[in-house]
C-alpha cells in the first residue's frame, strides 16, 4: 500500500460509508455556527422535526452583525438584531452552546474555535464560512459549507463528499526579517492564483511553513480558499502541541497523554505521492501588498501597478483593466506612491494576538497620518482584547491614533455599521479585495499586520522593513 | 425541491472571470433569516446604480443600463453564461439562492469554485463546466440581435441550440439523480444512521476527547 499523505489520513479516519462512484459519507466532529449562514438551516430542522445529532460538537457565536461599539445599548440595524436574536433562541432551543455578545468569549469563529482548544489534531471541522480552512492549522480537515451542508451536518454529523486532489505547497528555507504568514501567503495565491487550488486540499509545508507559529499558521491556512482550495493542511508538530496545551476544550490527564500519541501520528509519511508540487523560496518573499480585485493581484511592496497591456491573455488583460478602474490606479505605479486614507487591522485572517503585537510594535511613539480618516484596530475575540489590553496594546494604538473597538468580523466584509464608503482606499489586513467587499465603491488592498500599521503612519504603502530599520 | 425538468431557456452572457459571491449577492442581504427573497437583488451592485438595502423596494431603483441582467434581449433568461473560477470566495447561499429566485436554473462556465458548485446542487441549480472554446461560441452566439435559446437536457446530458449544434456535458452521476428526482440529501444520509451510530462509537473508543463528558 503506497505511502499516505496527511489528508489520506484524516480522509480515511472519518469515511463511515463509501459507494461504488466515490461518493463518500464522512463523519464530522467539530461545528462552528454563527449567525449569517444558521438561521435558515434550523428553520429546516423546525421544519421537518429533526433534532441535532450531537450538539456537544457544535459550538456558536454571534460575529459577522455584531457592532464594535456601544455594545452595550445592543444593536442597531433592526435586521442584524433579528438574526442575533435568532441565534440566540436556536441555540438555546436545540442545546448549542453559545458565546453570546456579551461573553468575554465572544469572537469570530475562527478566532476562538482554535482558543478553546475547541478544534484538535486529526478532526474534521466544519461551518458556514468560506474561512474555515483556518483550522487546518491544527492538522484539522477544516472546510467551508453552505447553509444546506450546516443543516445537513446538523441533522446526520456527516457530510456527502467525494475525494480530493492533494497539492503540496512548500515554502523552503527562511523568511527574510519582516516577512509574515500574511506575505507567504499572498504570494502562494499570487503564484497558483484563485483558482489554482480549485478541486484540491493543499497540504503547506517546508521549513518557513514549519518555522510558523500557530497563529501564523492560521493565517496562512486561513487564506488557502482564497487559492480556490476548500481546505489546507500543516502537519501536526511540537508547535501544535505546545499551543494546544491547557487549552479549555482540550483533554487533559491520561487523556492528554492518549491524545498527542495519536496526534503526532498526523503528517505525511515522507515518501507519499501528491497529485501536484508548488515549491516557494522563502528568502525571495519580500512584504506583499494587493494592487487589485482578487486576492491573485498581488505584488511585493518595492514593486509597481501591473500594466495590462503587457499581459498576453484577453480576458486576463480585460480583468486587469477593469479592476485597475475600480482601484483609480494606473499601470506601472509604484506601490510605494498609493495613499491610503483607511486602514483596518482584524479579522480571521490577522486578528490575533500576535497580529496585534506587531502592529503595535510599529504603531509605538508613531502618529496616524494626518489625512487617514479612520484606522481601526478589532480584535480577533474577547479574549484577544483583553490579553491585548493587559499588554498596554490598546493603549499604544490609542496614543498613535487608532481606534481601538469590540471584537467581531467588522470591516472584513462590512456587514455592521464598520465600512467604506465610495472612493476610500483601505489598506486591509482581511482576505478578500473583492469590489464592494468592505462597503460599495471601497478599495481595498490587502497587507499584513505591520504593514498595515506602516502605511497608516506613513499615509502610504511603504515597506515595513524601512521602518523596523533591518 | 423540485425535480429538474428539460427545459428551453434564454442564455444571458455575463463576461467576466473570477465573479465571487459577494458581486452575486452582497454582505447586507445576508441578514435575512430567510431562504427567498433574494432574486431583485441578484448582482445588485453591478445592476443598479444605487447602494441596495434589504427589505425595501427594489421596483423604483435607478438601473444601470450597461449590465447584462438590464438588457431587455436577456429578460427572463433562465442560463447563465459565465466565464472561469465563478462563485469563487465566500460560502454564502445565499448566491445560489439568489440565482435561482431570480429565475437561473442552468449556469454555464468553464470552470468553478467548488463550494458554490457545491452549493447549487443543493439548491436545483445544474452548474455545467465546459470547455473554454464552446463557451466562447456560445458568447458570440448569444450577442446577436435577439437571445440564444438552448435547450437542457440533463437526462440525457445535452445542450441543443434551437435548430443548430448539440453539445454534450459531464455531470456527476449521483447529482445528476438527486437533481433528477427532486431528492432531499438529508432523507438519504439519514437512511445511513445504523452506520452512522456504529462508526461513532468506534470513534469514541479510538478518540473520546473528541467527545463530550
Amino acid at each position: 500500500m503506497s505511502a499516505k499523505t496527511l489528508y489520506d489520513k484524516l480522509w480515511e479516519d472519518h469515511l463511515v460509508h463509501t459507494e461504488e462512484d466515490g461518493t463518500s459519507l464522512i463523519y464530522i466532529d467539530r461545528h462552528l455556527v454563527h449567525e449569517v449562514t444558521s438561521p435558515q438551516a434550523f428553520e429546516g430542522l423546525r421544519l421537518t422535526g429533526r433534532q441535532p445529532w450531537r450538539p456537544d460538537s457544535a459550538i456558536a457565536t454571534p460575529d459577522h452583525n455584531v457592532p464594535t461599539l456601544g455594545r452595550a445599548k445592543g444593536i442597531e440595524d433592526p435586521v442584524a438584531r433579528i438574526q442575533v436574536a435568532e441565534l440566540d433562541r436556536n441555540c438555546e432551543q436545540f442545546g448549542i452552546t453559545e458565546f453570546g455578545m456579551s461573553d468575554v468569549r465572544q469572537g469570530i469563529v475562527h478566532v476562538i474555535g482554535p482558543e478553546q482548544g475547541f478544534i484538535l489534531p486529526g478532526m474534521t471541522v466544519v461551518c458556514g464560512d468560506s474561512h474555515t480552512s483556518t483550522h487546518g492549522a491544527m492538522g484539522a480537515l477544516a472546510f467551508g459549507i453552505g447553509t444546506s451542508e450546516v443543516e445537513h451536518v446538523l441533522a446526520t454529523q456527516c457530510l456527502i463528499q467525494k475525494k480530493s486532489r492533494t497539492l503540496r505547497v512548500s515554502v523552503d528555507g527562511k523568511l527574510g526579517s519582516g516577512v509574515t504568514a500574511k506575505d507567504i501567503v499572498l504570494a502562494i495565491i499570487g503564484e497558483i492564483g484563485t483558482a489554482g487550488g480549485t478541486g484540491y486540499v493543499i497540504e503547506f509545508a517546508g521549513e518557513a511553513i514549519r518555522s510558523l507559529t500557530m497563529e501564523g499558521r492560521m493565517t496562512v491556512c486561513n487564506m488557502t480558499i482564497e487559492a480556490g482550495a476548500r481546505a489546507g493542511l500543516i502537519a501536526v508538530d511540537d508547535t501544535t502541541i505546545d499551543y494546544l496545551r491547557g487549552r479549555p476544550h482540550a483533554p487533559s490527564g491520561d487523556r492528554w497523554e492518549a491524545a498527542v500519541k495519536v496526534w503526532r501520528g498526523f503528517h505525511s509519511e515522507p515518501d507519499a505521492r501528491f497529485d501536484r508540487e508548488v515549491r516557494l523560496d522563502a528568502a525571495a518573499i519580500a512584504p506583499q501588498v494587493t494592487w487589485g480585485t482578487s486576492p491573485e493581484m498581488v505584488v511585493p511592496v518595492n514593486d509597481r501597478v501591473p500594466d495590462p497591456d503587457s499581459e498576453q491573455d484577453a480576458t486576463r488583460a480585460e480583468g486587469m483593466r477593469r479592476a485597475l478602474d475600480y482601484m483609480g490606479l494606473k499601470a506601472n505605479t509604484p506601490i510605494s506612491e498609493i495613499p491610503v486614507d483607511h486602514v483596518f487591522i482584524g479579522s480571521c485572517t490577522n486578528g490575533r494576538i500576535e497580529d496585534l503585537r506587531a502592529a503595535a510594535a510599529v504603531a509605538k511613539g508613531r502618529q496616524v497620518a494626518d489625512h487617514v480618516v479612520q484606522a481601526l484596530v478589532v480584535p480577533g475575540s474577547g479574549l484577544v482584547k483583553r490579553q491585548a489590553e493587559q499588554e498596554g496594546l490598546d493603549k499604544v494604538f490609542v496614543d498613535a491614533g487608532f481606534e481601538w473597538r469590540e471584537p467581531g468580523c467588522s470591516m472584513c466584509l462590512a456587514m455592521n455599521a464598520d465600512q467604506l464608503n465610495p472612493g476610500d482606499r483601505c489598506a486591509s489586513t482581511s482576505n478578500r479585495n473583492f469590489e464592494g467587499r468592505q462597503g460599495k465603491g471601497g478599495r481595498t488592498h490587502l497587507v499584513g499586520p505591520a504593514m498595515a500599521a506602516a502605511a497608516a503612519v506613513a499615509g502610504h504603502f511603504i515597506d515595513v522593513r524601512d521602518l523596523q530599520g533591518n | 425541491m423540485d425535480k429538474f425538468e428539460k427545459f428551453t431557456g434564454v442564455v444571458v452572457p455575463l463576461d467576466r472571470a473570477n465573479v465571487d459571491t459577494d458581486a452575486v449577492i452582497p454582505k447586507q442581504f445576508l441578514k435575512s433569516i430567510k431562504r427567498s427573497g433574494f432574486g431583485p437583488n441578484l448582482f445588485d451592485e453591478w445592476r443598479y446604480l444605487d447602494q441596495g438595502q434589504p427589505d425595501t423596494d427594489n421596483s423604483s431603483r435607478p438601473l444601470n443600463k450597461g449590465f447584462v441582467l438590464n438588457d431587455p434581449r436577456y429578460r427572463d433568461g433562465q442560463i447563465l453564461l459565465t466565464r472561469d473560477n465563478f462563485g469563487c470566495g465566500s460560502s454564502r447561499e445565499h448566491a445560489p439562492w439568489a440565482l435561482a429566485d431570480y429565475g437561473f436554473k442552468v449556469i454555464i462556465a468553464p470552470s468553478f469554485a467548488d463550494i458554490f458548485f457545491n452549493n447549487c446542487f443543493k439548491n436545483g441549480i445544474l452548474p455545467i463546466v465546459l470547455e473554454s472554446e464552446y463557451v466562447d461560441n456560445l458568447f458570440r452566439e448569444s450577442d446577436g440581435e435577439t437571445a440564444l435559446e438552448l435547450t437542457v437536457d440533463l437526462d440525457a446530458q445535452t445542450l441543443t441550440v434551437a435548430g443548430g449544434e448539440k453539445i454534450t456535458f459531464d455531470v456527476d452521476p449521483f447529482r445528476k439523480h438527486c437533481l433528477l428526482e427532486g431528492l432531499d440529501d438529508i432523507g438519504l444520509t439519514l437512511e445511513h444512521s445504523e452506520r452512522i451510530r456504529a462508526f461513532e462509537e468506534k470513534r469514541r473508543a479510538r478518540a473520546p476527547w473528541i467527545f463530550g463528558e
